[in-house]
């Protein structure tokens, strides 16, 4: 591994200050990505800002019907929390699900969604719960943060705060795992809202979509079979050794009627 | 850039001057030669590296050492107490738990947090507290006997 600076910010403004909007300063949460990164090479940052030990972006609030987790929390944390167990099961679900034990201890929600990883699980989750995004200068609607392959809404050297989950009436998450690296080959998560039904998709394509078609389908009929009746189209979706498109857009059908079928 | 850090380590506090990127392995292995903290892979997927900080299983070839400054971390070395193993090394012996012992370290430290959030583990607690921990000799039997045992004399 190159070496860099290393320098622990106190806070969020110290941390955006410490970045100073600079392309070769990289916050480090978790490490889960990073780390592996510089470690292979593949990115080489002249600095890293250690955002992971600030305590105003830790921690899990519910008020009214907003579910708000600080950037900085961890997956166990997520997985573990009984309001959010509460609140939005499917998201303490979905976070029990993101790689193993170890990862889930150090791994973060804010670190997961700023690397966009077109096969990481909270993106599901952002989309089809329909999050807003909070940063140190802005809000981001959840439709709008996943840009591309691996690119998000973010500028250099803004920094994610919080992520605010409205509740949903009801919601699932559904995923099936690649079996070796444990990322979701596809992964699904429906919601029932009371502005109707939103279906997230990770791991299909090369960033997190909503599943227009499954919506309008369960939007007039909510049931298993209306959402395995939805025949998605393949294009412009992933294929690569672990799938082909045409199985990865019938697995998305498939996985939204397990879920509709888990909610009951 | 290089800083001074300190931590307490199986109970015993240590101070070092490290680089940004020496890696908590590096620092456990090559600094305080504990070597009982092996290297498997440098992809963070073998959790042969596991080690506890505050109390947290974690991979440590994926933490920099200067990120534990202030914290508690225990590995392998900090379990037995002299020639006394800790109930989950010794049920490892009873249960023949491990063939050629590489994973061992790690799989012990990751059956520890498995048996503290629950004394009498299902097969399904322990595949999951353990997805994150590669063994290519044993065929995984055996550990499981070994954590349910380890699990449950540390419950008693
Ligand atoms: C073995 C293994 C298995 C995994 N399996 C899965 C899986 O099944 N599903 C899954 O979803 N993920 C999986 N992951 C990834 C894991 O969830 C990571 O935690 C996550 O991708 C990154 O979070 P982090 O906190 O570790 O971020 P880091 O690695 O610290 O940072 C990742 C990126 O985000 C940026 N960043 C971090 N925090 C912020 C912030 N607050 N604002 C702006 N930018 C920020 C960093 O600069 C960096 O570019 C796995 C990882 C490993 C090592
Ligand atoms: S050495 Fe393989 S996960 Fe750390
Ligand atoms: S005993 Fe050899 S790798 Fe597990």
């Amino acid at each position: 591994m190159y070496n860099f600076d290393y320098e622990k910010a106190a806070s969020a403004d110290d941390a955006v200050k410490a970045a100073g909007g600079s392309d070769d300063v990289m916050f480090l949460a978790g490490g889960m990505t990073l780390i592996p990164t510089l470690k292979l090479r593949l990115t080489q940052p002249e600095k890293v800002v250690d955002v992971g030990g600030i305590g105003d972006m830790k921690g899990i609030s519910v008020s009214g019907d907003t579910v708000t987790i600080g950037a900085a929390t961890t997956h166990a944390d997520v997985a573990g929390s009984d309001d959010v167990k509460k609140a939005i099961p499917a998201l303490a679900k979905l976070a029990s699900l993101i790689g193993d034990q170890q990862v889930r201890n150090r791994g973060t929600i804010g670190g997961s969604i700023a690397n966009a990883d077109p096969a990481a699980d909270y993106p599901a989750a952002v989309v089809g719960l329909g999050a807003t995004v909070k940063t140190n200068k802005r809000e981001i609607a959840g439709d709008d943060f996943f840009t591309a392959m691996f690119e998000t809404a973010l500028e250099p050297g803004e920094l994610i705060t919080s992520v605010s989950f409205p509740v949903p009436e009801k919601a699932d998450y559904q995923k099936l795992a690649n079996p070796a690296s444990g990322y979701a080959m596809v992964g699904v998560m429906v919601a029932k809202t009371k502005d109707g039904v939103r279906v997230g998709v990770t791991g299909a394509g090369p960033s997190a979509f909503r599943a227009s078609a499954i919506e309008d389908a369960l939007g007039s009929d909510f049931s298993s079979d209306a959402a395995k009746g939805v025949t998605m189209s393949s294009d412009d979706l992933n294929n690569d050794l672990h799938a082909t498109a045409e199985y990865r857009a019938s697995c998305i059908s498939t996985l939204a009627a397990r879920a509709v079928k888990a909610i009951g | 850039m290089s800083h001074a850090i300190s931590m307490t380590v199986n109970g015993r506090s240590v101070s070092a001057t490290v680089e940004s990127r020496t890696l908590l392995t590096e620092f456990l292995r090559d600094n305080l030669r504990l070597t009982g903290t092996h290297v498997g892979c440098d992809t963070s997927q073998c959790g042969a590296c596991t080690v506890h900080v505050n109390g947290k299983s974690v991979k440590s070839c994926t933490m920099l050492a200067v990120q534990c400054d202030g914290a508690e971390v225990l590995t392998i070395e900090g379990l037995a107490n002299g020639e006394d193993l800790h109930p989950m090394q010794k049920a490892f012996n009873d249960h023949h738990g491990l063939q050629c012992g590489f994973c061992t370290p790690g799989m012990v430290m990751s059956a520890l947090e498995v048996a503290d959030n629950n004394s009498d583990p299902s097969d399904e607690d322990i595949a999951k507290g353990l997805a994150g921990n590669y063994c290519r000799c044993t065929g995984y039997e055996n550990i499981y006997r070994a954590v349910k045992a380890g699990a449950k004399a540390m419950g008693s």
